[in-house]
């Protein structure tokens, strides 16, 4: 190798370094930078201001002798159990649907996408009339002369999260189909023949080999929904504002809550800080099992 | 400590996502002669709040100023707006709070200029309510100018409903007000129109606590924080007797906007709300007017207690000469008689002054002016006597026992324990 070609190559990188320097700068202050900032508060007895003082761990222990927080910790877990799974298996069969060569796919494919495009601080609005029992489909259904007709989630204090479900999974569906289809299209056509030579039925294909296929779509897909999981915040006040009661809280929201209408960013900050500490908890897994299987070259 | 929240500033607006940015208007020196530009940053948005805040800015251009609007949509926005402004080194000239413990911790923290020269100037120690002073009045220095009066706790009834339901006269007890409740219900309306957010179960709660325990209790639970005052069985008895209006409400309540509710008395489909005076808003745009269409009564009977609230203007520290001169005019200008009748006629509250032309004012105002000038009336809003913190606290209980069947007891304790737990 001559001198001028090593030469050439570390400018290369060099030149790739300084390119990089303000995202790696953006990362260290404005995300590292706050969660250490977030941390450093936590500790401390801060109310409308951040306090320089130091109180150990009794934000912490005031968080969990909270009922709304543990309250809204069991909310978030039943909501994202429920909310992924729907959209996985209803965004599946969505784009199987439209992979069918049907009429109009560019139309329907649009329709499905459509509430995804949408704020959700509107829709929720009209979600809540819907659901709402004086308003939607309870009384729509009493008019047309089901008088007995029930179905007043949002008021329930049991079912309330569930209406959200509901409604987010409707948002949020279409985005996974547009990503299982996309998966669906660039699988080869030789494979279908290839079943069909053999007589295996349609659905025993999608299940057994068009599905494993589709790993990279699914995880995809797994994550951006797990990433709306636990920033769910703009749906639940928009429909139930937490209620009835506190029936449908969610740790974002008991964050805003404190950090601004109830002037505790110590409170807040230590709420913000085991949240990320969940999250890390369930993510580091998967990226360990990932960084494997990439060492395996699989 | 200064530096802790200098350091602190571009942190706090980056958490302040939710569009409560700083809107930069840098309040520049004017030179001598120029107008005292006075940025004010406020949450009255609606048709008649921004009618009502147009007045103050015209009295304030009047008198000399420049009035520089900051609306933002939204008190808790607002607020957020405020506090990062201080902190990032840009603070308005002046800011909306309520007239409560919201801006402690600015005083506490010295960023807060005094308007003393202004206060002892103008008599406020006289004139003004003693539960709006205890608020504004920290260590003997006046660190706010109240602008308006709420009482959260008006009854607003429609009268075509009342009618329809056959009921001639206001309760003057609670037994009564059940009765009438009961009546309205078997007329087939809703009888009590309710918005079953948390602020508004709060607010139905403190005006039942007031009228059923009394004025004494209620200052021993919000005030003294007397754990004994909060486990007797009188204030149990609040407790069981606020959950019985539970009966009387719609399925749809939870969720539902105050004024939402406030429409529902509009259109006579329910008898009555519990609700601030601000309502009156919702009333007037609906073309309805005070003791023809819809009534309007403070409470039961001649000498019910009347809770006091209001909205009050802080003063950001500065050691801008001009922009002290601005802050100290418009203390002077807001809490002026003539600014203060223009501006609560068409806010819905009363002013903070009784020394005033009422003849612009509707009926609810006057009364509520009448009462207010007798002092044993008055009963300060639980938030100036409890941090922001606190309040949201009791909130979450509130909510919890009037909307799950939880017993008075359970209700009792956790009350108890909110309190403690400051």
């Amino acid at each position: 190798m001559t001198a001028a070609l090593v030469k050439k190559r570390q400018s290369v990188s060099v030149a790739a370094y300084i390119a990089l320097i303000p995202m790696a700068l953006t990362v260290l202050l404005a995300y590292l930078g706050t969660m250490l900032w977030t941390a450093r508060v936590s500790v401390s007895s801060s109310r409308t201001f951040p306090n320089s003082d130091f109180v150990g761990a009794s934000q912490y222990i005031r968080l969990f002798n909270n009922e709304r927080w543990l309250l809204s910790l069991q909310n978030v877990v039943v909501y994202g159990v429920l909310f992924i799974a729907a959209c996985l298996i209803i965004g599946f069969l969505l784009a199987v649907f439209i992979d069918q060569k049907v009429m109009a796919e560019g139309a329907l494919r649009t329709i499905f996408l459509y509430p995804y495009a949408m704020s959700f601080v509107a829709t929720g609005l009209i979600w809540q009339w819907i659901l709402n029992p004086e308003l939607g489909i309870q009384e729509v259904l009493r008019k047309l002369g089901f008088t007995e007709a029930k179905f007043d989630w949002i008021v329930d204090q049991d079912m309330a999260i569930y209406t959200i479900v509901i409604a987010t999974v409707w948002q949020a569906s279409g985005l996974v189909m547009a990503l299982m289809l996309s998966g669906l299209r660039g699988i080869d056509e030789e494979l279908w023949k290839a079943a069909r030579i053999d007589g295996i039925p349609r659905w025993r294909v999608y299940v057994s080999i068009v599905l494993p296929m589709l790993g990279p779509s699914v995880s995809t897909a797994f994550v951006l929904l797990f990433v709306m999981v636990v920033k769910v915040f703009d749906s639940v006040v928009a429909m139930t504002q937490g209620g009835p009661g506190t029936a449908s809280e969610v740790p974002a929201k008991f964050i805003m809550d404190y950090l601004f209408g109830r002037a505790n960013i110590g409170l807040a900050s230590a709420a913000s800080i085991v949240l990320l500490a969940t999250v890390l908890a369930i993510v580091a897994p998967l990226y360990y099992v990932r960084s494997r299987r990439a060492d395996k070259g699989m | 400590m200064k530096k802790a929240i200098k350091m602190a500033g571009a942190t706090a607006l980056a958490l302040a996502g939710c569009g409560a940015f700083a809107q930069g208007v840098p309040a520049a020196a004017p030179a001598a002669g120029a107008p005292l530009k006075a940025t004010v940053i406020h949450w009255w948005t609606s048709g008649g709040e921004s009618q009502a805040v147009k007045q103050f800015a015209d009295a304030y251009n009047k008198a000399g100023g420049q009035w520089i609007d900051q609306a933002v949509a939204g008190a808790e926005q607002a607020r957020a707006t405020t506090i990062n402004r201080i902190v990032g080194g840009n603070a308005p000239t002046a800011a909306q709070f309520n007239t409560s413990r919201q801006f402690r911790d600015f005083v506490e923290q010295g960023l807060l200029n005094n308007v003393d020269d202004v206060a002892i100037a103008g008599k406020w120690d006289q004139i003004m309510p003693a539960s709006i002073l205890a608020a504004i009045k920290i260590d003997g220095h006046f660190y706010a100018a109240p602008v308006d009066i709420h009482m959260p706790a008006w009854f607003f009834y429609s009268k075509a409903a009342y009618k329809k339901a056959g009921i001639a006269a206001e309760p003057q007890t609670y037994d009564e007000f059940l009765a009438q409740l009961a009546k309205l219900k078997a007329a087939g309306l809703v009888p009590l129109a309710f918005g079953g957010q948390v602020w508004q179960e709060k607010i139905t709660f403190d005006a039942i606590f007031a009228m059923v325990g009394g004025a004494d209790l209620y200052l021993k639970v919000y005030r003294d924080r007397d754990q004994k005052a909060v486990m007797s069985p009188a204030f149990k008895q609040v407790l069981v007797d606020f959950k019985k209006l539970k009966a009387f409400v719609d399925a749809g309540s939870p969720g539902r906007n105050w004024n939402d509710a406030t429409a529902m008395v509009v259109s006579g489909k329910a008898g009555v709300q519990i609700m601030g005076d601000w309502a009156k808003g919702e009333f007037s745009s609906a073309k309805q007017v005070a003791g023809k269409d819809f009534g309007c009564f403070p409470g039961f009977g001649p000498k019910a207690p009347y809770i006091v609230a209001g909205d009050a203007f802080v003063f950001p520290k500065t050691s801008n000469a001009a922009t002290i001169k601005a802050q100290k005019l418009l203390a002077t200008v807001v809490t002026s008689p003539a600014a203060q009748v223009a501006f609560s006629s068409r806010k819905g509250a009363i002013p903070i002054r009784g020394d005033v032309d009422e003849s612009s004012l509707d009926i609810c105002a006057r009364q509520g002016l009448a009462i207010i000038r007798d002092k044993s009336r008055q009963l300060p809003n639980s938030e100036m006597l409890a941090t922001p913190d606190t309040t949201g606290a009791l909130q979450d209980v509130l909510t919890n026992y009037w909307n799950k069947n939880q017993s008075a007891d359970d209700a009792q304790k956790a009350f108890a324990r909110a309190l403690k737990d400051e």
